[in-house]
């Protein structure tokens, strides 16, 4: 088939073009901008039933703002602050908090939801323009600014009396040092506190959970068992900072397992003692995998393995858990041979 | 009536009370010039431009709730024994701050709803914040004259952060105290001062007993008070420079069209801050947020698996999680790199998105005003840009909550580590690649749209038997948005030689910024637009092209 029987517009070079034609408001220019499109009515404008119906709905949903205040104020009269109420799907909640929270909800969102709806259909959605300024000031104004900035400048003399200016700079650059010098008794300075436990020679282990010392029988193969040093109470002012270095994890592991020869020296019949708090950054170590005998951090899932030394084998850490040299007394319970050798909890600048 | 007979004051009299008291105002505080330059403010509208809104209202949300709790909240780390109404407690030793929060929750009432709307707001702010600066990052909205806008709007981010964090410390609960220590260990890590400024902080040694104390003054009143003069400045400079709109017909660099102040956007955004408010107050209703009766008081040797905080601060956490444990040991002291690092590029990543519009002006050049709102895609280079930050950010919440992952979608921790170390590199620059490509290619489209029209869905059969698809054209008004963006040049490296035939020193941020240019809008960076000859050629008739 030849062209001549088609005519050209549908030949397929012709089909890349825009069918119809285009209504330019300037021939010259297709791109160029057209203005504000003509403003259309919506329906409350030229229906005034609807514009009722638009009013109605915006009375109605400020009345029922107004019930559920009144609402939330009965709940809060009425209902016992203790009660629970079963509401599907969300279970057995609180029934004062749910009442508020609701009541609440509905009293704002109603509130809210009415003046959209009015400001929507009810108020003029005319759009209008507003000119912008350049925020930059005149060349007139800066002139005239930094005229008077020169003639005030030159008045204070600030420039020529240069002992004024120096002696002032040095005054001001010095009195907020008052401020700095007043934090000094935020706190006490580190001295060598985070060197040392409450863990000492003959201090005894005692069983987190039931406060008793422990004889190395209590300690099976496979538990984690946590402990704490003999005389640090509950009730004592300073337990938590203590514990915060003391806490001790002990886990029994058959001889034969313990690779590092230290460790093993430094255990009772496969017990070894090794401080609960993470090198990482100090959380408290408390998931423990029996088989592997690695103890895992929930924090940040740093892993040591405790049959080695307590070496880490995967996450974060940078060090080892420090341990506990252990043996027993006279009496055959455990008890500590010396503080740890080393700082407990994350590492510092001065731990070295 | 009084006696005067002077012709203003009784005109004065006859005058309506409302106007009485607004000129009685106006003698002193000047607000009819004040109302005459915003009463009918125009505000141009956009879904995107409600982000901002939502960040104020609930940060308003946040501070009328707050203050309600600290009408009854004891900032106090006495151990005090609990006996309570909340059964599974009673006899535990705790702090006053935990008692008073569990007394809140379930012995005041409605102090559970005020606390749970006040958590739900700031996790509300927070995410609000984060959009809302995407959305003006993607539209260019920070160029001239709104840098420091964007400054004020990034530093209430930041400050929110850590407003967050000192709020959620204070019920000193075992998930919070956790937190806390993840923070003493960060401060331990910082060389030379950091176990002086820990000791400090904390009035000795972890946990002592002063910084709920401290994190509450730092959390009701430092931190607050700051953001709350950076949000009336932030606002003051919404209103001084007026709402930026995106291209359009009759909307140009020099106006702004939308709908006045007075009544429009009183209404609108008035009832918007009751919107924000009812949907919170509904939330908190119906989901609990920050149990913390069920986790317990703190104690520094116990813990709970799936430690998290709150989402804001998730990507410190993957940071710190996924570094590898680098100590250095010398000299007696120690370099806790695997904590520091981390530490340091904390505050690196955020920064990096704060001083990008910088970045980005150093190389257009450009020293015009911008009202005019960027599509994303005619900006390659910044979308794909801010894809590789959000992408960045991610990853680092995918590391801070790898055992979540790990446990809900059964997967291996060490290989969720191990995917996240790699992906802190990798995916930012793949994002960015793919993100530019797919820019690149929505601007091909809007070409064709604009040079072939729009594509109809309407397939026609020529007689000769040939298909084609019938392509409809665009009003004038679509034709002008697509092309009223403009494009730049790359920045030339000026002449090596001087007028003298000398040869000019070069210098290297001078070649940088020629490279960077090139990158932004070399043929690699932007598809060039069409031009009304390219658009005549094709649609004269003749076509042949």
């Amino acid at each position: 088939m030849s062209s001549h029987d088609i005519p050209e517009e549908n030949l397929p070079d012709a089909q890349d073009t825009p069918h119809g034609t285009v209504k330019l408001a300037d021939e010259r220019n297709p791109f160029a901008d057209p203005g504000l499109p003509p403003h259309e009515h919506r329906i409350q404008d030229i229906d005034e039933r609807a514009a009722k119906r638009s009013e109605r709905t915006v009375a109605l949903l400020f009345t029922l703002s107004m019930l559920a205040t009144v609402g939330f104020i009965a709940s809060y009269v009425t209902i016992p602050v203790d009660k629970s109420v079963y509401i599907f799907p969300l279970g057995h909640i609180g029934a004062l908090n749910f009442a508020l929270g609701m009541t609440l909800g509905v009293a704002l969102f109603a509130i809210g939801a009415g003046a959209v709806h009015w400001a929507r259909t009810l108020m003029s959605d005319q759009e209008l323009t507003d000119e912008r300024h350049p925020v930059e000031a005149s060349p007139e104004t800066k002139a005239q600014v930094m005229d008077d900035f020169r003639q005030g400048a030159k008045e204070s003399a600030l420039g020529r009396r240069k002992l004024i200016r120096n002696t002032m700079f040095g005054a001001l650059a010095l009195f907020p040092l008052s401020g700095v010098v007043l934090l000094r008794d935020l706190g006490p300075l580190p001295g060598t506190k985070l060197r040392h436990t409450l863990w000492s020679k003959g201090k005894l282990l005692v069983n987190m959970n039931t406060n008793e010392p422990m004889r190395p029988s209590d300690i099976i193969v496979g538990s984690l068992t946590f402990a704490k040093p003999e005389g640090l109470e509950e009730h004592d002012h300073e337990f938590q900072t203590q514990i915060a270095k003391a806490a001790l994890m002990l886990v029994r592991i058959k001889p034969d397992d313990i690779k590092d020869k230290r460790q093993l020296e430094w255990s009772h019949e496969g017990i070894v003692a090794y401080s609960k708090i993470c090198t990482h950054v100090g959380c408290p170590i408390s998931l423990y995998e029996q088989q592997t005998h690695h103890a895992l951090c929930p924090c940040h899932q740093s892993t040591f393995d405790l049959s080695d030394g307590a070496r880490v084998i995967f996450g974060p850490a940078g060090h080892a858990l420090p341990q506990l040299r252990i043996g027993v007394n006279d009496e055959g319970y455990l008890e500590a041979l010396g503080d740890f050798d080393e700082p407990v909890g994350p590492a510092f600048w001065e731990r070295g | 009536m009084s006696t005067t007979t002077t012709p203003e004051s009784r005109s004065r009299g006859k005058a309506p009370a409302g106007e009485r008291v607004a000129d009685w105002a106006d003698g002193r505080l000047g607000i009819y010039s004040l109302a005459k330059a915003n009463m009918r403010k125009i505000f141009p509208d956009h879904p995107s431009f409600m982000l901002g809104e939502i960040c104020l209202y609930s940060f308003l949300i946040i501070i009328l709730t707050g203050v309600y709790l600290t009408l009854f909240f004891h900032p106090s780390m006495n151990e005090v024994e609990y006996h309570g109404s909340y059964v599974p407690m009673q006899g535990q030793l705790m702090s006053e701050a935990y008692k008073s929060t569990l007394d809140i929750s379930f012995d005041v009432r409605g102090g559970l709803l005020i606390r749970q709307i006040h958590h739900w707001a700031a996790l509300v702010f927070l995410a609000g914040m984060f959009i809302h600066m995407m959305r003006v990052f993607f539209t260019g909205a920070f160029r001239k004259p709104r840098e420091i806008n964007w400054l004020f709007g990034f530093l209430l981010f930041v400050l929110g952060m850590f407003t967050g964090f000192t709020g959620y410390s204070l019920p000193d609960d075992l998930l919070s105290g956790t937190g806390i220590r993840f923070m003493e260990g960060a401060i331990l890590s910082v060389p030379i001062v950091g176990t002086y400024i820990s000791f400090f902080l904390f009035g000795g040694e972890f946990p002592g007993d002063d910084f709920v104390a401290r994190f509450f003054s730092i959390h009701v009143l430092l931190l607050p008070g700051i953001m709350l003069g950076l949000v009336v400045a932030h606002l003051i400079l919404v209103f001084y420079h007026k709402h930026t709109q995106f291209a359009g017909p009759g909307k140009t660099n020099k106006n702004v069209v939308g709908m006045p102040l007075l009544p429009v956007y009183m209404a609108k955004a008035g009832g918007f801050f009751f919107l924000v408010f009812g949907v919170l107050a509904a939330v908190a209703a119906i989901a609990t947020i920050n149990p913390i009766w069920a986790i317990g008081p703190y104690r520094p040797d116990m813990v709970s698996t799936g430690a998290q905080p709150d989402w804001y601060m998730g990507f410190s956490e993957g940071l710190i999680r996924v570094m590898p444990g680098w100590e250095i040991n010398f000299w007696g002291h120690t370099l806790v790199l695997g904590v520091f690092i981390p530490l340091l590029i904390f505050p690196l990543v955020l920064v990096a998105i704060a001083v990008y519009p910088f970045i980005e002006s150093w190389v257009t050049g450009d020293k015009r005003e911008h009202h005019i709102l960027d599509r994303p895609r005619n900006v390659p280079t910044r979308t794909a840009f801010g894809v590789a930050w959000i992408t960045l950010y991610f990853v680092l919440l995918v590391g801070g909550g790898n055992d979540l992952w790990a446990t809900h979608f059964h997967l291996s921790i060490n290989a969720i580590t191990w995917f996240v170390r790699i992906a802190f590199f990798v995916a930012p620059v793949l994002a960015f690649i793919v993100t530019k490509r797919i820019c690149l290619g929505l601007q091909r489209r809007d070409k064709d749209k604009v040079l072939h029209g729009r594509e109809s869905g309407i397939i026609k059969r020529l007689p000769h038997g040939e298909f084609i698809e019938v392509h409809e054209p665009l009003s004038q008004e679509q034709l002008h948005t697509l092309t009223a963006h403009e494009q730049y040049q790359p920045a030339e490296i000026g002449p090596a030689v001087d007028e003298n035939g000398v040869r000019r020193k070069v210098s290297a941020t001078e070649k940088l910024r020629a490279k960077l240019s090139k990158g932004y809008y070399g043929d690699d960076g932007q598809i060039p637009k069409p031009t009304v000859e390219e658009y005549k050629e094709i649609t004269s008739g003749h076509g042949h092209h």
